[in-house]
């Protein structure tokens, strides 16, 4: 169907009469308030306005608009429209609409910062959450006292839960992105290598490449985006149900209660799951060693072997603990400072994500210099 | 109904609000409230939408710090309280939150247990029997082994009310009880709520809106007005609506819409 239209007949002593006819509804393109403009503009200015509804099919919310922004127009000219043309219902609801005054300023201003004003803000706030997240290291630091002196309330079966969540349920995917990850230093090494008939040091590259940085470091990453972002979720929904509320007001703090098995479990399964993820990298350089360079597998595995040093091991695994520690402190932290809706949850779970990746990548960064200091 | 029928002639002050301002940052949302709890009242919060009542239980239980003033419980000052000292009187207190809050990671029973668990001495199989025994109490008997959400939200509000008792609370603190609940389910609520009263002896502090159930159990409240910033009234809401002669309080309680005069009666 076609929507309605209306027309404007200037009548006689300055009245407007707005002719409304056929069917205005939503669903259609509204007529433009331009023609209005140009109706309430022309001179001799019209004083009244008049409604003519007789030929008008049926309305809805669509004709109510319009109507409202006539009436906003002729307030601000100083015009009086006249509503007895009008059907009683949308008499009644322009009516309601009006009825509570604007309250002033609720309306929410767009706020456009200076360039300045943003940069400081932007500042300020990074301040604040570093802040925030020695405070939170702090307050950890007090429930890890509680746990050693065995004052510390949680529950293992939670523990155990978090455990099987952060530690089995993730083998599969760190298999995945460590043998490709062997794979792709493998290749790197390879291209080079053979170049000068040393193709057999493509095990070395391999070995040492996962052994110190990238076993623990991609491990890092798995788990940042698939436990930290979990911890964040699960935490920040509690603090939208009360859940932790509840916990804190019955005397558990919830440091103890929720973020000690979680950091307990990082801890215990990131040295494990690194482990796991040097061997599997090392098993990728050795396909292409093997299937690309025609290396024997034995003769790889002795060029590993005698290439790593318990150093390097050690120094991965301890790596890798440290990485859980921060993703663990992310993710719960970002939970815990979670806002009260569904939307703030989505916001501290992608939060954690790129909070415990920084944090990662800074770490990583570091030990090398470190690491590099002290002679490892 | 008498109004103390439960405690003695003259019954002590349970807590004491002293010149408590309620602040979000800079903006003050309540300031001077100053009000007594006596112990075994059932004391409503009450006031518009957006007033502040939620957040005064909040304050009451500590989950919000005051900007001013102090809140006093029997000798113990909680406002200015140790950490430990804190947690000891929190212990004496059950919560039942708006949405019920229970743990949705624990069955009902371990819902209900853990506060046992953690504070007495109990074995396992006790604390198993005892919590069953709460959640017969309200009405959840063979539940014991669903999970929070597998039943209805009126269950999780009495499963919620079978964990905030499970320590045997000296005070209980309902926000909200009936929002989200029929008509009977209300009523039973507050049935519920009057027996508890009745046979624990707990001073009950309850967030409502609800006149039906104003009227039905508290003897005692303070009304939080929003344009004022401050409370306008405290005492037996029966006697607020046959005595006052504030036309806030005369609509609240009347459900009469501004302009028109407020009836004498409900």
């Amino acid at each position: 169907m076609k929507q309605g239209s209306v027309s404007f007949d200037l009548g006689k002593d300055a009245s407007l009469v707005l002719r409304f006819s056929g069917r205005w509804h939503l669903d259609k393109d509204l007529p433009p308030a331009t023609e209005l403009i140009r109706a309430l503009d022309t001179s001799p200015a019209p004083k009244r306005v008049f409604f003519d509804t007789s030929n008008l099919a049926n309305w809805d919310s669509g004709l109510l608009s319009y109507l409202t922004e006539t009436d906003e127009l002729c307030r601000m000219r100083g015009i009086v429209a006249d509503r007895a043309g009008l059907p009683t219902g949308l008499r009644r609801l322009l009516e309601l609409a009006e009825a509570v005054p604007e309250k002033k300023g609720t309306q929410a201003q767009p706020k456009r910062e200076s360039f300045f004003a943003r940069v400081g803000n932007a500042t300020l706030g990074g301040a604040a959450s570093a802040s925030e997240f020695l405070a939170f290291v702090g307050q950890l630091t007090v429930a890890l006292g509680n746990l050693v002196r065995r004052k510390a309330r949680y529950r293992t079966v939670d523990l155990i839960e978090v455990i099987q969540q952060c530690g089995a349920s993730a083998v599969g995917i760190v298999t995945l992105i460590s043998f490709l990850v062997g794979v792709i230093l493998a290749f790197m090494g390879a291209v080079q290598l053979s170049q000068f008939g040393a193709a057999i040091y493509v095990a070395d590259l391999v070995g040492i490449g996962m052994v110190r940085e990238m076993g623990a470091m991609m491990t890092a990453i798995i788990m940042s985006g698939r436990t930290g972002a979990a911890f964040a979720a699960k935490l920040g929904t509690m603090k939208v149900t009360e859940e932790i509320d509840a916990l804190t007001t019955m005397g558990i703090s919830p440091l103890e209660f929720l973020v000690l098995p979680r950091v307990l479990a990082l801890v215990l399964m990131m040295p494990l799951l690194c482990l796991y993820a040097d061997f599997v990298g090392i098993l990728g350089g050795m396909f292409v060693g093997v299937a690309m360079l025609g290396l024997s597998p034995g003769a790889y595995m002795r060029e590993t072997i005698s290439t790593l040093t318990m150093a390097n091991l050690l120094g991965g695994l301890f790596k890798a603990t440290f990485y859980g520690v921060l993703i663990a402190i992310a993710g719960c932290m970002r939970g815990f400072q979670c806002g009260n809706s569904s939307s703030a949850v989505g916001d501290a779970a992608t939060q954690a994500v790129v909070m415990s990746i920084v944090l990662v990548v800074i770490a990583c960064g570091t030990f090398a210099v470190i690491f590099n200091v002290i002679g490892i | 109904m008498e109004a103390n029928s439960s405690s003695q002639a003259a019954p002590e002050a349970h807590i004491i609000v002293r010149d408590l301002t309620m602040a979000y940052g800079s903006f003050v949302l309540m300031r001077d409230l100053n009000f007594v709890v006596r112990k075994g009242d059932i004391f409503v919060i009450m006031g518009g939408s957006g007033c502040g009542k939620s957040t005064l239980l909040r304050h009451l239980i500590g989950l919000k710090e005051a900007a001013k003033g102090e809140i006093i419980y029997g000798d113990t000052n909680f406002t200015t309280a140790e950490p430990d000292q804190r947690e000891r009187l929190l212990r004496r207190f059950g919560i039942l939150y708006q949405k019920g809050a229970l743990w949705s990671s624990m069955t009902l029973s371990e819902n209900v247990g853990l506060p046992l668990g953690e504070f007495t001495d109990l074995t396992p199989e006790q604390i198993r029997k005892i919590a069953a025994l709460k959640l017969a109490l309200v009405g959840l008997k063979g539940f014991e082994n669903f999970y929070p959400s597998e039943i209805s939200g009126g269950m999780q509000k009495r499963a919620g009310l079978a964990r905030a008792m499970a320590l045997d609370p000296e005070i209980l603190f309902f926000d909200e009880p009936s929002a989200g609940l029929d008509p009977i389910s209300s009523a039973l609520l507050d049935d519920l709520i009057l027996q508890l009263r009745d046979s624990l002896g707990a001073t009950i502090v309850i967030v409502t809106h609800e006149l039906a159930s104003i009227f039905a159990i508290a003897n005692n409240c303070v009304f939080l007005d929003t344009e004022t910033r401050t409370q306008i009234a405290t005492g037996d809401p029966k006697d607020l609506l046959a005595h006052s002669r504030d036309p806030k309080i005369r609509r609240f309680l009347t459900r009469a819409r501004e302009g028109e005069p407020a009836q004498d009666h409900v």
